[in-house]
């Protein structure tokens, strides 16, 4: 059965408690899809577009609704992630407007790999904090580690600050592949030059999602990197100076 | 009525008539601010703490826990000699025996059970106690058990209805102790004595007869209580004159409940608002200061740290522990609008860090989202670094409470000095639905255990005939279980009264009859798997029903779905109507909890396969939690859920109890506090009754297990109150473990 996708989405779950993915108590909405083959991927099994099950935005709207009284004394809101929530615009573009008329406060967990269309332009419009997980700094080990290079996501970045949306920039610390200092460098210089970042965050690596790959039975190429460590964070945080 | 001690107090109602509420009304000052103002231990508070550690040391390594029995004196109010931790270091003095931690028999309860514990312990009860209670003395225990029905007994054995205080202290009384300080025993004695007078009527029918004979045992018991106080050189037949006294007074008043009675629950009430007035009169007149309020204050604490019970081995196992629930009820609001929230409030929770965290006393915050923004915040601060509160809804119970109820127990809530309950354990209503299946056919054993009802036949279960079944058992199981709670309570009366917790009462107060139930999210479950699935039956050689075979999935109670959280308000709902069809013993007032305290595992242990998948023996979910696992949707899902059982159907109390990891409550400190308050805000504004907040991570807790020494203190909130994790057998230690930890990844 076709679904219009303006008013249907592909969920993956929801948590009702989040506190990491934004400001306050946060509803989490994750989405089903990812374009990106990320290799230390900790939800491997939002991959897949053809899994997860269609919920209707009423449905949503409903369910969200129901978090008010926890979300709005503590500064809180909605924030949709994933998979990739911006494969699904059309959806975010009518659940955001919705919320806004709620009065309650919206984000998106994003790669920004994507291209800025009409409809990307369109969310943006409605959408009060974008979590933006940059996957790595350098094109090519960013292509190495993800599947695609960084120019879109560096992109996008941009755009946020040209149009004056707030950001919280991500990086996800792999011993060995984002953690070098070079890189970090490079990373921090990047930043500069963005006007609406809000807070850099250093999101430490661990092999807890592993699982999730093997019951897919999908080989995990990083079997053998270690968790990063408080420690590694503190190295990074200082070269970033955070 | 007037005395000296008085000077500084605005009068009011309560120099007329025995009436703390107004005192304190008239006198309080409402605590807007923050902990700043908060002072650490002294030297002496210090050297006192490090002995008392040093005597928990020696308890462990006793034999059982248990560091010493007086089997000899049996244990009334006054009847052991004074005794001390280190007399020159103590601010506020009283034992229940001779020496700390010296445990004491109290027979009148039941001899068997004193004996069984004596001996469990390797000690022998003198051969003239026990001569006295076999052959010349009634006890309690015997008399319940020469009233009980051949059905009752039979719904006891088989543990469809469990945890029934017939062979122990009903507890769950609170006694007024603010009474003692701010009238003196012999005010209190004298209103007793009025009311004889009244109760000096024309017809001696037997209730006026029970009356007066109560009122006379309570007049003995204040009696008692002034030569209890004289052994420590104080004489409480006046009020007291400063804060030191205060707490001083109403330490008494409790210490003896505690000689006289070994109940299930013995709370302390709402005391610490009702304190800080003395202590705000000595600050003002300078003759006390902060270091020394806080001081009087760890140093009660201590005394209430020290609360010790002789129980038996099992008792200990279904309980986890020998918790006392010293439960003191901390906050909340006035009808007027103002906070009663005080200094005092945050001086008795700052014993949490003063002098670590511990299980007792049981700190309970009665929460309005209307409490001050400091005292909000410093609670959640605690609870992120103790995980030793719970948190209970003001704004619910202060509506048919009014502001001058405390919690006894765990959630039990009634008006202090005016209302008692009669303790009831718990009906196991996922059994009752397996015996609905089986025509009351007991699951594991076979045995015909109520009257013979038609079992369910069929292969697949059809959820309407299931129900009507169900309704049918429930009705069975009602009237067993208040037949049972009437001779029990009957007998309590009789031979173990609670004289002087009642003479701490008025002389007309409410009582209820707390009824509970166990299993609630598997019997919910259950039915929901039957209502959306297709339940297949297996059945043995005999008929009987022992597994089911679930085919797809059905909704489950805790992810805020109302398709089965509908279920779960109908099944408490029509129990309780089932239970007021009765006549109740003194005309109490059913009420029902839903709170297993952490006996969750052991009605587990003893029911069989259920209809949604949960195995023969596995845990139930703790008081009104969802099964281990069954909540997919995070937290919040789970307080909604559980905020939809109404109050009004459960006034005893819906225990949650939730634990979280600290990273995932917030990043930073502030964040963690942010949310946790926002949280216990949102969950209170629902409605829900009672939460439990533990933060920890599991690792810490498996550390714990296997390194015990490196976690004396390791407290975890468990049910309605909290034990030191590594006093839990280790089955109740994995059950802690396996339970839902709030995560994220």
């Amino acid at each position: 059965m076709s679904k219009d996708l303006k008013f249907y989405a592909k969920v993956h779950s929801v948590e009702s408690f989040g506190t990491v993915d934004g400001p306050g108590i946060r509803f989490v909405l994750f989405l089903q899809g990812c374009h990106l083959n990320c290799k230390y991927c900790h939800n491997r099994d939002t991959w897949d577009i053809n899994t997860g099950e269609y919920k209707s935005l009423e449905e949503i709207i409903a369910k969200i609704k129901k978090y008010k009284n926890y979300i709005m004394p503590s500064g809180g809101g909605v924030t949709v992630t994933g998979g990739e929530p911006l494969l699904q615009v059309k959806f975010l573009i009518e659940l955001f407007k919705r919320l806004k008329k709620e009065g309650i406060s919206t984000c998106i967990d994003t790669s920004g790999m994507v291209n800025i269309t009409k409809d990307i332009k369109e969310v943006l419009k409605y959408t009060d904090l974008v979590l933006l997980d940059i996957k790595h700094i350098d094109p090519q080990k960013c292509k190495d580690l993800v599947g695609v290079s960084n120019e879109k996501e560096l992109e996008f970045a941009r755009y946020l600050s040209d149009n004056n949306i707030k950001m919280w920039i991500r990086q996800v610390l792999v011993p060995g592949y984002t953690d070098s200092e070079e890189d970090l460098l490079k990373l921090k210089d990047f930043i500069k030059t963005l006007k609406t970042v809000d807070k850099v965050q250093i999101l430490p690596y661990h092999s807890m999602g592993k699982y999730k790959w093997k019951k897919l039975n999908v080989n995990y190429e990083l079997e053998n990197v270690r968790d990063a460590t408080q420690d590694d964070v503190d190295k990074a945080k200082k070269i970033l100076e955070i | 009525m007037d005395f000296k001690e008085w000077e500084g107090f605005e009068k009011g109602e309560w120099k007329r008539q025995i009436n703390v509420r107004d005192f304190i009304q008239k006198n309080y000052t409402p605590y807007e601010g923050d902990s700043s103002f908060l002072k650490g231990t002294t030297e002496k508070t210090k050297n006192l703490w490090n002995k008392v550690l040093e005597l928990y040391e020696k308890e462990k390594q006793s034999n059982g826990g248990v560091l010493d029995i007086d089997t000899k004196t049996i244990s009334t109010i006054a009847s052991h000699e004074a005794g001390y931790i280190d007399k020159n270091l103590e601010e506020i003095v009283g034992l229940q025996t001779d020496a700390p931690l010296k445990r004491a028999i109290m027979p009148f309860g039941g001899i068997r059970i004193v004996e069984k514990s004596c001996e469990a312990y390797g000690k022998k009860v003198d051969p003239e106690v026990s001569k006295i209670f076999h052959t010349i003395r009634k006890t309690h225990n015997d008399g319940v058990f020469s009233v009980y029905t051949p059905d009752i007994r039979a719904a006891r054995s088989s543990h469809l209805i469990t945890g029934l205080p017939d062979g122990y202290g009903r507890g769950r009384i609170i006694g007024d102790y603010r009474r003692i300080a701010l009238y003196g025993v012999d005010v209190l004695i004298q209103e007793k004595q009025e009311e004889l007078e009244i109760l000096n009527v024309d017809d001696l029918t037997e209730e006026v007869i029970r009356e007066r004979e109560e009122i006379f045992e309570q007049i003995k018991a204040l009696e008692q209580l002034k030569v209890m106080a004289e052994k420590y050189g104080f004489d409480i037949s006046i009020p007291a004159s400063n804060a030191k006294q205060a707490v001083q007074w109403l330490y008494f008043g409790y210490l003896g409940a505690i000689k006289d009675q070994n109940g299930a629950a013995m709370s302390l009430g709402r005391t610490s608002t009702f304190l800080d007035i003395y202590i705000e009169r000595d600050i003002k007149n300078g003759v006390l200061t902060e270091e020394q309020a806080q001081e009087i204050i760890d140093h009660f604490v201590m005394k209430l740290r020290l609360v010790r019970f002789l129980r038996t081995p099992e008792y200990n196992e279904l309980f986890s522990g020998d918790p006392v629930w010293v439960t003191e009820s901390i906050g909340g609001m006035s009808v007027d609008g103002r906070t009663l929230v005080t200094k005092n409030s945050f001086r008795i929770l700052h014993t949490l860090e003063n002098l670590g965290p511990a299980p007792e006393p049981n700190l309970t915050v009665l929460w309005s989202t209307r409490l001050p923004d400091g005292f909000k915040r410093y609670t959640a601060q605690l609870s992120i670094k103790t995980s030793s509160i719970q948190y209970e809804n003001d704004d619910v119970m202060r509506a048919t409470l009014g502001d001058d109820y405390g919690i006894a127990c765990c959630v039990s809530p009634m008006k202090i000095g005016k209302q008692m309950q009669f303790f009831g354990a718990r009906a196991n209503l996922a059994k009752t639905l397996l015996y609905a299946i089986n025509g009351g056919r007991d699951e594991l054993t076979g045995k015909q255990v109520t009257p013979k009802f038609e079992p369910i036949k069929s292969e697949y279960l059809s959820y309407d005939e299931v129900m009507e079944k169900f309704d049918q058992m429930m009705d069975y199981v009602a009237k067993i279980y208040i037949k049972a709670l009437n001779a029990i309570h009957y007998m309590h009366d009789k031979y173990s009264y609670e004289a002087i917790e009642m003479a701490l009462h008025d002389k007309d107060i409410i009582r209820t009859m707390a009824c509970g139930i166990a299993g609630l999210s598997v019997v919910t479950d259950s039915l929901s798997a039957i209502k959306y699935t297709k339940v297949r039956v297996i059945r043995d050689e005999t008929g009987l029903a022992v597994e089911y075979e679930i085919d797809g999935d059905f909704p489950k109670f805790g992810n805020d779905d109302d398709r089965v959280d509908k279920i779960a308000v109908e099944v408490v709902r029509k129990f309780l109507n089932k239970l007021k069809k009765h006549q109740t013993y003194r005309n109490s007032k059913q009420t029902l909890s839903i709170l297993t305290i952490t006996s969750n595992v052991v009605y587990g242990k003893a029911t069989g396969n259920t209809p949604d998948g949960r195995k023969a023996g596995e845990p139930f979910g703790p008081g009104a939690n969802p099964l281990h696992g069954r909540d997919t949707n995070g937290a919040l899902a789970v307080m909604n859920s559980i905020a939809k059982l109404p109050f009004e159907d459960s006034e005893d109390g819906i225990s949650y109890t939730f634990s979280i990891t600290p990273e995932t409550l917030g990043q930073d400190e502030q964040t963690k506090i942010n949310n946790l308050v926002s949280m216990l805000d949102g969950f209170f504004a629902q409605t829900g009754h009672h939460i439990n907040v533990n933060v920890f991570n599991r690792s810490l807790l498996q550390d714990a297990m296997d390194h015990p020494e490196k976690y004396p203190q390791l407290t975890i909130r468990v049910s309605g109150y909290a034990v030191n994790f590594t006093k839990l057998t280790r089955e109740q230690q994995l059950d802690v473990i396996n339970r839902t930890i709030h995560e994220k990844m």
